[in-house]
């Protein structure tokens, strides 16, 4: 299992075997190089734990468990969990600051527990088979303890064509499971439980504080969460897109490392994907000692199976390839962590879906009325609506839920119904396996957490429960910086910080149509108005251009070939060989065409690599 | 071919990816179907001026013209004259 990922932890391996348990680590050393070797046990060896991430208050804790009696035998943040346990039991969770995944094996009471960090940065997968239970960091160390090839769970197929993301505990492979973040499981006797706790909610514990007094606190508390998240033995750097979000970042991190502030970003030969002159700005501004990798089309596709290898799971867009040469060069330079500005859109209401919600609402009051419509051109400056008949063609898409705006999923419909026209590609074979909507998956998984919430707080929680941890925080994230060795570190998502901004007033959030405001109004003294006020602009990298090329189609469209799609039977075969052909003519352009493209090619290549070679890291060797 | 059966295929081919034209009828609403949003409306458009040489002026931008087989069928017959 081990030999499967050692790429999320080269530098050493240890393992603890006992009566009906074993455990198993690979380690890449951050903190503590020499004596932080895992697994790791107590004083009288009864507890053993090994442990994926960093908890980055160890520190802290350290000094607690030291005055309350506890020895310590490492330096290691590892050796705190072991002891706190001793002295919480199974809420030892509620005391950490970190990002993790945790196996702790309790001798005495012959207890298994797995958890997960609150909002889901480090991995846990694990199955059921032969009574046992099976876990690992990635899924790939899981499938060579089964006897048999998994098979692709289409209903985890369907959510993905419509979410970007499979819900719950779902994963694209038939009985094999993701911990959820926030989550522990219990394995005990033979009987599994799982409880969250941790969750994603929303209070009025802010509410009618002054901006400058909002401001002030929030900016104390990011400056710790950064402080803490720059605790390691080895030195730490910093990714710059020329976005807010890693501009704060970087400024932040500039005030503990004056001198020697490293950043690392990425650009695109295609200019439309590029953000350089924003990154330029911000390292003259700070001075720091900056890496640019530039992308080209051919990157992107001769990366892609074996990104699709570390993802494990089908992607309707490419911009996670990107992301995983940039972690590349980042290692090569010599740096194992990275700050990373992840989280402040969800956290303080910096994505478009967010305004958008907003002004579907106000016109939802008046759906006839084409000066309320008309906002949406402050969202998306090239929608021409400028006629007052265009309203209808508006009505088309951002229309769509406008009849219910107290629905639970009112931000997302129109999104979703665009997503899902990707499955219109679906076999006949498929769509007679589909039992159960995806969006009903959504509603039974979650309806429940979001019944209290606003409009604002709803599209909040979706975007912070699904896409997070589902997309952004994994296949773009965690896998991507992995696939390198290297550990991203996301301060936004302390959890001292979402708890403070989920008692904030949503205005405070969104002020009118600008986004982020309490965060710009903390931090405006520190980054450059240029980058405070520039239209935002998400991070995308090339889809359909990086695999049919000015200079020929990349090896990788030859699962989208008959014989492929027929064998692996996803899809119907004659609706993609238009689809390649349109691609050919130079006509499919849309945001449609492009994410059926990528989501059918990397589900074929998910099959490929995991159903049909059982994901052996030999097949991406030979590739 | 008339306007009419390469408009049909064009539409069944790039937006259904399908030959089978029971699945579009002359008078169906491209929006009302989700056939076509105001990208694919673009995209249309592209295809009416290259194939056909028809100018379409931003105020013709409208669904009266474009949103279905016989509106554009008739649009470009108008337009041509």
């Amino acid at each position: 299992m081990i030999s499967q990922i050692t790429h999320r932890g080269p530098d050493d391996e240890g393992y603890f075997s006992d009566f009906g348990i074993c455990l198993g680590h690979a380690r890449l050393s951050i903190i503590d190089l020499d004596s932080g070797h895992q697994p790791i046990a107590n004083e009288d060896k009864s507890i053993h734990v090994v442990f994926n991430g960093e908890i980055f208050n160890y520190i802290e804790l350290r000094s607690d468990l030291i005055k309350s009696g506890h020895h310590f035998s490492t330096h290691s943040d590892t050796e705190v969990i072991v002891h706190l346990y001793e002295d919480y039991g199974d809420d030892f969770v509620r005391l950490l600051n970190g990002q993790f995944s945790i196996a702790l094996w309790d001798a005495n009471k012959q207890k298994l527990l797995l958890v997960r960090d609150r909002v889901g940065i480090v991995p846990l997968f694990y199955t059921r088979f032969n009574n046992s239970l099976i876990f690992a960091s990635e899924i790939k160390a899981i499938i060579p303890v089964l006897n048999s090839s998994p098979s692709i769970n289409v209903h985890a197929l369907d959510q993905i064509m419509t979410f970007w993301n499979s819900v719950g505990q779902e994963t694209i492979f038939e009985g094999i499971y993701e911990l959820e973040p926030g989550n522990m499981m219990v394995f005990q006797g033979g009987d599994m439980t799982i409880f969250q706790y941790w969750e994603w909610e929303f209070s009025d514990a802010h509410y009618g504080e002054s901006d400058h007094n909002l401001a002030g606190q929030l900016e104390d508390l990011l400056d710790d969460a950064t402080r803490i998240r720059l605790r390691a033995d080895v030195p730490v750097g910093a990714y710059l897109s020329g976005g807010l979000d890693s501009s704060v970042l970087t400024a932040l991190v500039h005030r503990y490392k004056k001198d020697n502030l490293r950043t690392f970003s990425i650009g695109f030969d295609d200019k439309s994907f590029d953000e350089s002159d924003y990154q330029k700005e911000m390292i003259e501004h700070l001075g720091s000692d900056h890496s640019h990798l530039s992308c080209t089309y051919r990157d992107i596709s001769d990366s892609f199976l074996q990104s699709l290898w570390n993802i494990e799971a089908p992607i309707l867009r490419t911009a996670p390839v990107p992301m995983g040469l940039l972690s590349g060069m980042v290692r090569e330079q010599g740096y194992k962590v990275v700050l990373t500005g992840e989280g402040a859109d969800e956290v303080f209401g910096g994505y478009d879906i967010f305004k958008e919600t907003k002004i579907r609402q106000f016109w939802a009051k008046n759906p006839d009325s084409s000066f309320r419509a008309a906002l949406l051109k402050k969202l998306y400056p090239y929608l021409n609506i400028s006629q007052p008949q265009a309203l209808v063609y508006l009505k088309s898409f951002f229309g769509a839920g406008l009849d219910d705006p107290s629905s639970l999923f009112f931000s997302h419909i129109p999104r979703w119904l665009t997503t899902a026209k990707t499955k219109a590609f679906f076999s006949e074979d498929i769509n007679a396996q589909l039992s159960k909507s995806a969006v009903d998956s959504m509603s039974e998984r979650f309806a429940p957490a979001m019944s209290n919430m606003d409009a604002f707080q709803k599209a909040q929680f979706i975007e912070s429960r699904m896409l997070m941890p589902g997309y952004l925080l994994s296949s773009q994230g965690d896998r991507m910086l992995m696939k390198n060795s290297v550990e991203g570190r996301f301060p936004f998502l302390d959890h001292r910080v979402i708890e403070f901004a989920n008692g904030m007033h949503p205005t405070k959030k969104m002020k009118v149509l600008n986004e982020k405001y309490l965060l710009k109004f903390a931090m405006r003294k520190h980054v450059p108005e240029k980058i405070i006020n520039r239209f935002k602009q998400p991070y995308r990298a090339p889809d359909i251009p990086a695999f049919f090329r000015d200079d020929g189609e990349s090896d990788v469209t030859e699962l989208l070939g008959s014989e492929y799609i027929k064998k692996y039977g996803f899809f119907d075969d004659k609706k993609v060989s238009r689809l390649v052909e349109k691609i050919r003519r130079g006509r499919a352009t849309s945001y449609k065409d492009n994410m059926a493209l990528v989501g059918i090619l990397s589900t074929q290549a998910v099959n490929y690599l995991f159903v049909e070679q059982m994901g052996n890291r030999e097949t991406i060797v030979k590739h | 071919m008339a306007i009419r059966e390469e408009l049909r295929d064009y539409v069944l081919d790039n937006y259904l990816f399908t030959d089978d034209q029971s699945k579009l009828k002359d008078d169906d609403s491209f929006l009302e179907t989700g056939i076509l949003d105001s990208n694919g409306v673009m995209e249309v458009i592209f295809f009416l001026e290259d194939e056909y040489g028809v100018a379409v002026a931003q105020e013709e931008m409208v669904p009266e013209n474009l949103d279905s087989i016989s509106r554009i069928v008739s649009f470009v017959e108008a337009k041509n004259g």
